[in-house]
């Protein structure tokens, strides 16, 4: 028989029967209960399951990572904060925190700078729907995949042959460069070359929620003002743009987290040479490559560190609405 | 009360079931007999690979489960910490190979192979690099000859007269450079291991300048990279090498592989006149396709230090065993074997650790399978030595120096630092 027929049975009758037979034993064991704890303890007993599969697979990892981040190469070896410190002091760790921060900076105001405008723009014309739809693709394409494609657009040959990448053939027929665009070192250029190919995948997303929340302001609204001898700027300036921001928020900090979350584009396109690692590349660098699992987890945990606060602002903002509604 | 015992007896029947199920689950993988094998080897050396335990599923009526991949080092690292390993496995090098031996990871082979005839068939260079703590772990599944100057004979042909020191190399190759846009092909793009061919080069010139005790110290960690010996090399490479090549910018690109670095060899008129790569570039790039002898040829690297004369510099892919089964002892045992081998070397672009495999498919092949049985020195690949995250700053630093040779201090400098952090005990 066939291994995974085996696997198949387990899924297809073996799941249901456990998850109907624990709901049923729950039941079993409330009966004895007075009937005053019942509703009290049922939800807890129902949650249970999903709140050891939370435990087991998120809370644990997190604190052996934590752990693991303050002991040195072998496991079980205490080095206090000699991670820590490595990462403050060593080059490339910090070359790699400074590229976090620029592609924190510049990915989220590329995406959801470019998502707004094209939002606005897009709602006054009858192509809406088409064009909405051509930005949007990219965002279904995988990132290794958009790193492969992307290399062909910033792909060099040396002068004087004929240029096969599509950003040195544009230049070219103008008498400029070539350029090497991935290793331009210069003010962090190819760092920002690299966060364009992320910049294309996601404006998408962000144009497509900042639209619908444009939808969602009335149009009695925006009349009355304009009645009242508001310009299309003032309108937009001291009307719509306010009426955005939650959602603007919102969009914001899932960029954000986005781009703290980075690798795949760096390691297809680069793997961090030139300057270009990011805190995740490194990281897999550290752990992986160099066994180095201590410095590894230190930068794991640097990265949390990191997100909590802008998940802190998010979970701030939901709970803002739900008070609201 | 019958209630709750109704209930047990629901729950044990539907565990009971669910043991059953995954009873009939593990008892379905041993069924056929098989050996997992991870390896590097993809495409045309994967068909080698395969080609090469053939004879062996045929005999035994096993199977190799082979999976390829490019990063070895990570899935092994991880598998001997988690357990989960392949029974057979290439192993990324020959410091990996001393830690998972170390760690106890690895089966030591000393009596699954027949270890008399392996070490009568095998250079001992060969054979010491695979030994831990005494114990054979590893073999050589197939070897490399590092540091062969190729060419095109119909530009110059240096077969009846190969320059013999660095110096008549030099003027040689600016004599007869003839319509070539330059002399040498330099591409160092491999994907994530991009700069290793510059280490090559490095480690060349270091053997030949400042002989083997000074290159086996280097890599062991013991000689500093900023050292005036190490640090002459590297400046020989950036003058007579980097100085001579078509475009820096194209040779230091990740996404030019290097595979397809001496295909300007056979340009019209050349990019270049002489192309530095290891045996195994006849079975990549344009030399597939070309003719050897008539279309290519290559000549020894020539001596710069005549003290060191006769030094030669190997690479090759280990194998090891992580699970001593039964099937996977026969396979190891019968992978270095004079007739498993003489398939793989028959197909092209490998060479073995085994002197009794001859079916080299050419002259060229046979001549390095000679200097590599032959060599007077030998020394292993010097980066593929070094502690992982050494030999990775080695590479970067080929990028950044090739690319702008003014940065060639501050980038030793840099290794120097990486050095006192990479050889320190974990």
């Amino acid at each position: 028989m066939d291994p995974r027929l085996g696997t198949a049975l387990i899924v297809l009758f073996g799941v249901p029967a456990v998850i109907v037979g624990y709901i049923y034993a729950t039941e079993v064991l409330l009966r004895g209960a007075p009937e005053r704890l019942k509703p009290r303890v049922r939800p807890w007993l129902w949650l249970a399951p999903a709140l050891l599969f939370l435990f087991f697979f998120l809370v644990w990892p997190t604190i052996l990572t934590i752990a693991r981040s303050f002991q040195g190469q072998l496991a079980g070896n205490w080095v206090g904060l000699d991670n820590y410190a490595w990462f403050f002091t060593s080059g490339e760790a910090l070359v790699s925190l400074r590229n976090s921060l620029m592609w924190v900076v510049f990915l989220t105001l590329f995406t959801v700078g470019l998502g707004l405008i094209v939002a606005v723009l897009v709602d006054r014309v009858r192509y809406e729907s088409v064009a909405k739809s051509v930005i949007f693709v990219p965002l279904a394409i995988s990132m290794t995949a958009a790193g492969v494609i992307w290399r062909y657009m910033f792909e060099y040959q040396s002068p004087g042959s004929p240029q096969t990448g599509t950003l040195n053939g544009i230049l070219t027929t103008f008498g400029v460069g070539p350029i090497s665009f991935l290793q331009t070192q210069t003010l962090g250029l190819n760092t920002l070359f690299l966060i364009l190919v992320m910049t294309w995948m996601w404006t998408g997303f962000a144009m497509v929620i900042i639209s619908a929340a444009l939808k969602g302001i009335s149009v009695e609204l925006l009349e009355a003002a304009r009645v009242d001898g508001a310009t299309e700027w003032n309108v937009f300036r001291h009307i719509v743009f306010p009426l955005l921001l939650p959602t603007i928020a919102v969009v914001s900090t899932t960029i954000v987290i986005t781009a703290l979350k980075t690798f795949d584009i760096v390691y297809v396109m680069t793997n961090g040479n030139y300057g270009t690692d990011v805190i995740a590349s490194r990281m897999i660098k550290e752990s992986f490559t160099f066994g180095q699992l201590g410095r590894g987890s230190a930068l794991a945990v640097i990265l949390l560190l990191a997100i909590i606060p802008i998940m802190g602002v998010n979970i701030n903002r939901f709970r803002a609405q739900e008070a609201i509604r | 009360m019958e209630e709750k015992r109704r209930t047990r007896r629901t729950l044990v029947a539907i565990v009971g079931a669910a043991m059953l199920v995954a009873g009939a689950c593990s008892s379905g993988q041993q069924a056929g007999k098989s050996v997992t094998v991870i390896g590097t080897w993809a495409g045309d050396e994967q068909k080698a690979f395969l080609a090469m335990v053939k004879p062996w599923e045929d005999q035994t009526g096993n199977k190799v489960k082979y999976t390829g991949t490019r990063d070895i080092n990570t899935v092994l690292t991880t598998g001997v910490s988690s357990g989960v390993l392949p029974d057979l496995a290439g192993l990324p090098g020959p410091g990996q190979m001393t830690e998972f031996a170390k760690a106890g990871a690895l089966k030591p082979l000393d009596s699954v192979l027949d270890v008399n005839t392996y070490k009568s068939e095998t250079a001992k260079a060969l054979v010491d690099l695979g030994t831990v703590d005494g114990k054979l772990s590893g073999v050589f599944i197939k070897a490399a000859i590092k540091g062969l100057i190729w060419f095109n004979p119909s530009l110059h042909d240096y077969t009846s007269a190969a320059p013999k020191t660095w110096d008549e190399l030099k003027s040689q190759a600016s004599a007869n450079k003839g319509d070539a846009k330059a002399i040498w092909c330099l591409r160092l793009g491999s994907g994530a291991a991009s700069g290793w061919p510059g280490t090559d080069w490095i480690e060349d010139i270091v053997l030949r300048q400042a002989g083997p005790q000074v290159y086996n110290d280097w890599w062991a960690g013991k000689v500093k990279w900023t050292d005036p010996k190490i640090k002459t090399a590297f400046q020989t490479y950036l003058d007579d090498v980097v100085a001579n090549i078509p475009d820096k910018t194209e040779a230091v690109d990740p996404q030019k592989d290097f595979s397809g670095g001496g295909d300007p060899l056979f340009a019209s008129p050349p990019g270049c006149e002489l192309f530095h790569q290891a045996s195994f570039i006849t079975g990549l790039g344009a030399f597939k396709a070309k003719k050897a002898g008539t279309d290519y040829n290559f000549f020894p690297f020539p001596d710069i230090d005549p003290q060191f004369t006769g030094a030669v510099e190997g690479s090759g892919d280990l194998f090891g065993m992580f699970h001593d089964t039964e099937e996977a002892k026969s396979l190891i045992k019968y992978l270095v074997t004079a007739p498993a081998q003489d398939i793989w070397v028959k197909a092209g672009g490998a060479l073995s650790a085994n002197k009794n495999a001859t079916s080299y498919p050419d002259d060229i092949a046979k001549r390095s399978a000679d200097l590599l049985a032959n060599a007077k020195i030998f020394v292993f690949d010097g980066s593929d030595l070094m502690p992982k995250a050494m030999n990775d700053k080695f590479w970067t630093a080929m990028l950044t120096i090739t690319k702008d040779p003014s940065t060639l201090d501050a980038t030793l400098a840099d290794l120097d630092k990486a050095q006192t952090d990479a050889y320190k005990k974990p």
